[in-house]
């Protein structure tokens, strides 16, 4: 009986454990809190600043010469989308191919060499691929190109969208696998038309997440799509991306071009937001048995 | 499991077995479907099948019984060549369906399976397709269009699965969106649809209620007519009641293969005796 009563705390032990129990919860709450912070001091200053500079025009016309008011991005926002079109031609087959290697075919050591490699491309900095680009691409033909953005940011999706498709690849499970393969049907066709199938929403989820991480690259833009104040009327020329515009409008010494340039930031921070609202909505709905 | 051991209520008096056990026992020899010499098979360094030598009869229901890790499974799989999806996996001896060598250098394992269809475990419709695309998978991704053919052999295939009834009405309906045993009945239906030769079963009901497994026995019963059906078990009392002949393994071995009547009234190997009597697995 004594032996046990001197495990009970005794009514100030629990008093203090209460208290340092609530401090702690306080204290979690607040390094949770912290996390959030900064994103909605983000959105804050972005509506606070863009939100005002934001019109029609901005949307629909080109920038204006220094000195004059006015003007927008619609060639930044265009070459943005087109940029990112051109990368997903690159990233997506090339990704999720490499993806359905991983996940049906490669053997146990190659699989471990590609995925090793592919983690090493993805802690690449960005402004190497930028570089990389403009050895490969821009000094052999002499010009600035919206190909050359639309590579360096193209390859910087592939090991993204490759580890992704892996992996929900492998969640699918075997079952299904089998039970098309006692059907007798052709390897090729199970992987296509059951398994992709069956992981479609979280394959789209990695593709719109790498997307979205590449839209707001400006380092591997700057020596490849250099940007450009006017519309390109061909991939071969030099292309403006919302990220370039901001950067160059942001070290400006014009007021009206800082405030441009939050606009454009707002703009882009909206376009990232939706693909990750869009990938909230699919991932939730990703169930496979 | 306690009330296995006495008396023996896996020995069905004789006028409770089933009719087709007695009544295969008087009808002349089968024809061989399976006809199998010295298997065996090994995972890696481990061998799991030990020189089977076995034939299986076509139009019968064959049951494999014995205790967990005793291959049975694998087995089964040998049969359709699906164990060659395990990396690793080495097989030795002869393999003949109808006479036809399955494992010769060019025979094409999709065509194995497409001749010998297979129902596993755990029902595994496919997730993303409707009941009717979910019966008519092997079909239509081996190629087949006409929809004349399509309609025919979904209402077909799951007449023969006893699910027809149930289903269709709701044919565009998820497949997942059925109970257990009816998603069973899904995928035994996907397996006829493709009117394979043989059936190979993998504790199909292991899943399922006793309603369920009920109804899914039945429709064993009822495939015998048109198929050869192989069903690997756990339950002894299933094996009694659905199958004609029961093959009993251990350590990877055949110990015994017989009507099922006998093995399960008077086997002649001991090992057998002491298994159906419920003295160890």
């Amino acid at each position: 009986m004594t032996a046990r009563a001197s495990f009970a705390p005794s009514p100030r032990q629990q008093a203090w454990r209460r208290f340092t129990n609530r401090v702690m919860a306080v204290v979690l709450l607040a390094c949770a809190l912290t996390v959030m912070a900064p994103l909605f001091l983000v959105l804050y200053y972005l509506v606070r600043e863009g939100a005002t500079s934001l019109d029609w025009s901005f949307f629909t016309q080109l920038p204006k010469p220094t000195g004059e008011p006015g003007g927008g991005m619609a060639n930044a926002i265009a070459g943005t989308l087109t940029l990112l079109a051109m990368a997903a031609a690159i990233g997506v087959p090339f990704g999720i191919m490499g993806g359905v290697y991983l996940a049906e075919y490669g053997s146990e050591r190659a699989n471990d060499w590609i995925r090793f490699t592919a983690d090493v491309l993805n802690g690449v900095p960005s402004i190497v691929w930028g570089m990389v680009v403009y050895a490969l691409l821009v000094v052999p033909f002499k010009t600035f190109s919206a190909y050359a953005g639309g590579v360096a940011l193209g390859l910087m999706m592939v090991p993204l969208v490759m580890r992704t498709t892996e992996e929900v690849l492998v969640l699918v499970p075997q079952g299904y696998r089998e039970a098309a393969l006692a059907l007798g049907i052709a390897r090729w066709r199970i992987i296509v038309v059951i398994v992709m199938r069956t992981a479609l929403k979280g394959i789209v989820t990695g593709v719109l997440v790498a997307l979205a991480r590449v839209a707001g690259e400006t380092a591997p833009l700057l020596f490849t799509a250099l940007g450009n104040n006017f519309w390109s009327h061909r991939l071969s020329e030099p292309i403006a991306a919302l990220p370039l515009q901001i950067f160059s409008y942001a070290i400006s010494p014009y007021d009206d071009w800082h405030r441009q340039a939050w606009a454009g930031a707002l703009v882009l921070m909206a376009l990232i937001l939706i693909v990750n609202v869009t990938v909230r909505v699919l991932s939730r709905e990703r169930r496979f048995t | 499991m306690a009330d296995r051991i006495q008396p023996n209520p896996l020995i069905p008096p004789a006028a409770a077995l089933p009719a087709a056990a007695a009544a295969s026992s008087r009808e002349p020899p089968a024809e061989v479907a399976f006809d199998i010499a010295d298997l065996s098979l090994w995972y890696g360094s481990r061998q799991a099948l030990y020189e089977v030598t076995i034939q299986l009869p076509a139009r019968r229901v064959t049951a494999i019984i014995g205790p967990s890790g005793c291959g049975k499974s694998t087995f089964l799989r040998a049969l359709n060549r699906m164990h060659e999806l395990t990396p690793g996996t080495r097989m030795t001896g002869r393999l003949r369906l109808f006479g036809q060598d399955l494992y010769s250098p060019g025979v094409d394992p999709t065509h194995v399976r497409r001749r010998v269809g297979m129902v596993f475990q755990k029902s595994n419709p496919f997730p993303t397709m409707s009941i009717a695309e979910n019966v008519l998978a092997g079909l239509r991704l081996n190629g087949v269009r006409d929809p004349a053919l399509l309609r025919e052999r979904l209402e077909q295939a799951l007449r023969m699965a006893a699910l027809w009834d149930e289903v269709k009405d709701v044919l565009g309906r998820p497949g997942v969106s059925l109970s257990g045993g009816q998603q069973q009945r899904v995928c035994i239906a996907r397996a006829l649809a493709i009117e394979p030769e043989i059936v190979l079963m993998d504790e199909p009901c292991s899943a399922l209620d006793p309603i369920a497994t009920a109804k899914i026995e039945e429709l064993i019963r009822d495939l015998r007519t048109r198929y050869t059906v192989i069903i690997v078990t756990h339950n002894m009392q299933q094996a009694a009641r659905v199958s004609d002949r029961t093959a009993f393994f251990y350590l990877g071995r055949l110990v015994e293969v017989d009507e099922t009547r006998t093995i399960f009234m008077k086997p002649a190997n001991p090992q057998t005796e002491a298994y159906v009597s419920g003295r160890f697995g």
